[in-house]
């Protein structure tokens, strides 16, 4: 337990899972529309892959990769970006959140009634919410995961 | 402590009542919410997950809220924990 870090096995292995971690969390926010899941979830996901970097590596060691300002930053784009979706609703529609790019090209295809049919070109605005979620949801946790572990050793 | 087993009578009377004339379960007595939304939801948010289209569609404005719970106490843990540039304890 030298500076932090994890014994090798534990490194080595973090080190294996972590893209796959982050795939398959990007796989729960672009599919949120259509499978269980969604910004919330993923963003979990994907923050607890940092966590697992930070817990195997050490902070003083991931401080040096990611900064928690990044971070911070993310969450509060992703933010504006749900704020900014939901007031579009009300100039294009008069209505707050409303979906208005149903019909249209991008993300508008209605899928027929019934049993889901895998249609990901569809939704409306909700995977750009459920992006602009993620981003959140990913910074913020991180974030306060850094932040605490960086208190922590202020001799 | 008569007034309070007299008052214990009354509420445990209470509760029992409503635990009886509680509707069962599985027989909701409004659906009309619900089969709205498995009729509509598609068509009006044209997205398959009727959950998700809920969530950030029909009760977007709850979403928005949640949102900004996290948000303030992300903030909040951050201003509170943040080291200070030039700080000695």
């Amino acid at each position: 337990m030298n500076d932090g870090r994890m014994s090798i096995i534990v490194r080595t292995i973090a080190t294996s899972i972590f893209p796959f971690v982050l795939i398959f969390s990007l796989y729960v926010i672009m599919h949120g529309h259509l499978t269980p899941g969604g910004g919330f979830q993923g963003g979990a996901i994907a923050a607890s892959a940092i966590v697992m970097m930070i817990a195997a590596y050490g902070h003083e060691r991931m401080k040096t990769k990611i900064s928690e300002n990044g971070l911070a930053m993310a969450e509060s784009i992703g933010a504006t970006i749900f704020a900014i979706i939901a007031f579009i609703g009300v100039v294009m529609a008069a209505s707050f959140m409303y979906n208005f790019l149903v019909g249209t090209p991008l993300f508008g295809e209605i899928p027929p009634f019934g049993s889901n049919s895998g249609i990901l070109n569809s939704g409306g605005v909700l995977p750009l919410l459920n992006i602009a979620v993620g981003m959140k949801v990913i910074g913020g946790l991180a974030a306060v995961v850094m932040i605490m572990a960086l208190a922590g050793d202020k001799k | 402590m008569k007034a309070k087993v007299v008052v214990f009578v009354i509420f445990a009377a209470f509760i029992i009542y409503a635990a009886i004339k509680i509707h069962p379960f599985g027989e909701p007595s409004n659906s009309a919410m619900d089969d709205y939304m498995i009729t509509h939801a598609q068509n009006q948010t044209a997205a398959n997950n009727v959950v998700t289209s809920v969530v950030f569609d029909y009760r977007g404005y709850d979403t928005l809220g949640e949102a900004t719970v996290l948000f303030s106490a992300i903030a909040g843990v951050l201003i509170t924990l943040r080291k200070k540039e030039g700080e000695n304890e």
